[in-house]
């Protein structure tokens, strides 16, 4: 669905629904918003699994419809991942929670090293949340899934009174099968290996701050929200065992996952600040709110620790894949101070960048 | 980022470090007054480029961690009332009062919003006219015009729910304190960039004149340090002691002047506690007879706070230019950024807390090896 459809569900959603030009047919009782009875068990809930979800997700395992799916899977090893979603807004430039709830997901399976294959999904909603945002989030879901090539296979509502929620939680689990011969994780980075990241960084968070309410900043700023498994099988296919950790940058950003995997290695980590990609909207905003980019979130962006050798290769075929055209090296991993993350500034000196402690918190002046 | 870029330049910034070397003949010490210019500086590294005997001071000028404790108390007691939405920038909410902070007030219930800026609270109020919106405002003179305009456009739009809990602080008079304080070390100042873009810098001739110390109008990027440290040092070496502006593309000497006609019509000069440093005679303002009505402090009348500060903080000696936060006995060990025990181990612009992220505790030898392996990047 396209950006204007989804503005102008928004706008219907606090009208008269109108659910004319709608790919997802209409649960019979024609109430507008989702109701306690929708979480219930009874037909209300098997409307919305007839009428919304089944039609936007369908697969055969989906449509078995009993207590859990079935699922054929390869002998060997699998990988299993799970993740809440609770952003506000739910809908912002560049996706929404639903895009959000399955390439959290997606990304956390293939920086494991694992290929994604099945996910499910579990809706918590708040009585009183528009049916037609609903069909928006689970139709950005479903196009979402299709394009990461994976299944819905699984899912659950349920409905919280008004006030206990915050219109739609979603909880996306989800399963892979490893590559045979790969062995990816945040304790393997070694001492020599190259550091790249596989784009713009803070994207996604910039994108939400600027639409957050109370914050009062127009700006053409679009989250980075992306299916991550295609690139990352491209950069698997070429490197394969000389790739020796990876990691999406999800929340705290490129300095948390650096000094995360920094610690768990055991190792150091220098990168070149001057080196770090950075869209210059993104920027601009965090000078505009005392905030550091390699702190804001991404959502569609990967970083790779690779044995020295393959950096160059690695870099190619990420600058190849149109998710990885601003793919740059930014540092490498070294055996001094280990457990830190230090930059080099683009005044020659150097600085720690540490771990934060909660959110960046805009400064006064 | 046109017109920042420029002043981020790493080559240029070498060049200035080393004629600041060439000019200096012996040690001087310069504050920064500004925690802004202090977050740059340690950011960029820019003390480390300079030559030994050049030392930069950090100065008091960050408005969370001068804000009296007891402030602080009185705005978590407003914010814990029920039918108050009390707003803040956000770097005040993790600021450590004598039991809590307001985030903790926030989990336990109270309406406390981050906004950025006091006309978002004023919006509110008119939004919520059964609610109480407070605004926290404190800051320097750079925040000061955005303050009071929202008491002014309250007024103005007749809103009785808006109130502001007011602790501005002033320059000059804290520059004045630190030259007259026993055991003074300072022999320059650079001048605070975005005060003196609301103030000019009118008021600074009479402090060089009497001190007999030189003044620079400074901006925050790198190059913009490094040209005031240069002028300064120029002015030391050579005896001289004037106000000089090098900031000119945003600073004039008369300053923003309508913004500062509608300070001097909403508030009225006044004593002002420091925290960690004590009253300072006239050094700060407060909301002027005509707006008293939108004074928070009269509004709610919280009695009864018994502030304590920790034992172990000297924050008041960092503040003061008397030691570096690393010579604090508890820095990094009982006072980091995530269990702080004094506002300059909480902001970003706290002195403090800038040591601590930029990683001013390590020793020489582990920032040597950092960097040995870094040059080493650019080849891997």
């Amino acid at each position: 669905m396209g950006e204007d459809a989804k503005a102008s569900l928004l706008v219907r959603a606090s009208a008269t629904p109108d659910f004319s030009g709608w790919s997802c047919p209409l649960p019979l009782v024609g109430y507008p918003t989702i109701v306690m009875g929708h979480g219930g068990g009874g037909k209300l809930g098997n409307e919305l699994v007839e009428h919304l979800f089944l039609p936007a997700f369908r697969n055969a395992a989906l449509e078995n419809l009993g207590d859990a799916a079935v699922l054929n899977l390869p002998s060997g090893r699998l990988a299993m991942s799970t993740d809440s979603f609770v952003v506000q807004p739910l809908f912002f430039p560049g996706g929404s929670i639903g895009e959000l709830a399955v390439n959290g997901t997606v990304n956390d399976l293939a920086v494991s090293g694992a290929e994604p294959k099945y996910l499910s999904a579990s809706f918590i909603l708040e009585e009183g949340f528009p049916l037609a945002q609903l069909a928006a989030i689970v139709e950005a879901m479903a196009a979402a899934a299709a394009t990461a090539g994976v299944q819905i296979v699984t899912g659950d509502t349920k409905v919280v009174e008004r006030g206990h929620g915050d219109g739609c939680y979603i909880n996306s689990a989800g399963i892979g099968v490893l590559r045979e011969g790969i062995s990816v994780g945040p304790r393997h980075a070694m001492p020599g290996d190259a550091i790249l990241v596989s784009g713009t960084i803070g994207d996604h968070g910039m994108a939400i701050m600027s639409v957050r309410e109370g914050l009062e900043f127009e700006s053409p700023i679009r989250s980075d929200c992306a299916a991550l498994n295609g690139m990352i099988g491209a950069v698997l296919d070429a490197a394969g065992t000389q790739v020796h950790a990876m990691r999406d940058p999800t929340r705290g950003g490129l300095a948390s996952t650096l000094n995360e995997i920094a610690q768990a290695s055991g190792v150091g980590i220098a990168i070149d600040e001057a080196r770090l990609p950075v869209r210059t909207e993104v920027q601009s905003a965090c000078e505009l709110l005392g905030l550091d980019p390699v702190y804001v979130a991404n959502e569609g962006k990967a970083v790779f620790f690779v044995a020295a050798e393959a950096a160059e290769q690695v870099l190619a075929v990420l600058r190849a894949h149109p998710l990885g055209r601003d793919a740059a090296l930014i540092g490498h991993v070294t055996s001094e101070h280990k457990g830190m993350l230090v930059a080099r500034t683009a005044m020659g000196s150097n600085r720690v960048i540490a771990q934060q402690i909660g959110e960046q918190l805009p400064r006064i002046c | 980022m046109k017109y920042l870029t420029e002043f981020r330049n790493g080559e240029i910034a070498q060049r200035m470090a080393r004629e600041i070397a060439a000019i200096a003949t012996r040690p001087w010490k310069i504050m920064e007054v500004c925690g802004g210019q202090t977050h740059s500086i340690i950011k960029n590294g820019i003390d480390q480029m300079l030559p030994v005997g050049i030392e930069m001071i950090h100065g008091p000028g960050c408005p969370v961690c001068v804000t009296p404790l007891e402030l602080i108390d009185k705005a978590l007691a407003i914010a814990a009332q029920p039918g108050v939405i009390f707003c803040s920038f956000g770097d005040m909410l993790r600021v450590p009062g004598t039991d809590a902070d307001l985030f903790q007030i926030k989990g336990a219930g109270g309406d406390v919003r981050v906004v950025y800026s006091p006309l978002d609270a004023v919006e509110l109020a008119a939004k919520n006219p059964d609610k109480q919106v407070v605004f926290f405002g404190v800051g320097f003179e750079t925040t000061a015009p955005a303050n009071a305009m929202s008491v002014h456009v309250a007024k103005r739009r007749g809103l009785k729910n808006f109130s502001l809990l007011v602790s501005h602080v002033l320059v000059p008079p804290a520059i004045s304190a630190i030259l007259e304080s026993p055991g003074n070390k300072v022999q320059a100042f650079l001048l605070a960039g975005h005060v003196c873009s609301v103030m000019g810098y009118w008021e600074y001739p009479p402090l060089a004149a009497k001190y007999g110390v030189p003044l620079v109008v400074t901006g925050f990027e790198p190059l913009d340090l490094l040209d005031g440290i240069r002028r300064a040092v120029i002015q030391l070496e050579a005896g001289r002691h004037e106000v000089e502006n090098a900031y000119e593309r945003i600073v004039t000497y008369d300053g923003n002047q309508p913004a500062q006609k509608l300070l001097a019509e909403v508030f009225e000069v006044t004593d002002r506690a420091w925290r960690g440093i004590g009253v300072i005679p006239k050094s700060g303002w407060r909301l002027a007879p005509a707006y008293r009505d939108f004074d928070a402090e009269e509004r709610f009348q919280i009695q009864g706070i018994h502030t304590q500060e920790s034992a172990l903080c000297r924050a008041g000696d960092v503040l003061r230019g008397a030691i570096k936060p690393a010579e604090c006995s508890a820095f990094g060990k009982e006072c980091t950024p995530r269990h702080p025990l004094g506002a300059t181990m909480v902001s970003s612009e706290g002195a403090c807390a800038a040591y601590f992220n930029y990683g001013r505790f390590l020793s020489a030898e582990e920032l040597a090896g950092a960097g040995s392996a870094l040059s080493g990047a650019a080849h891997g």
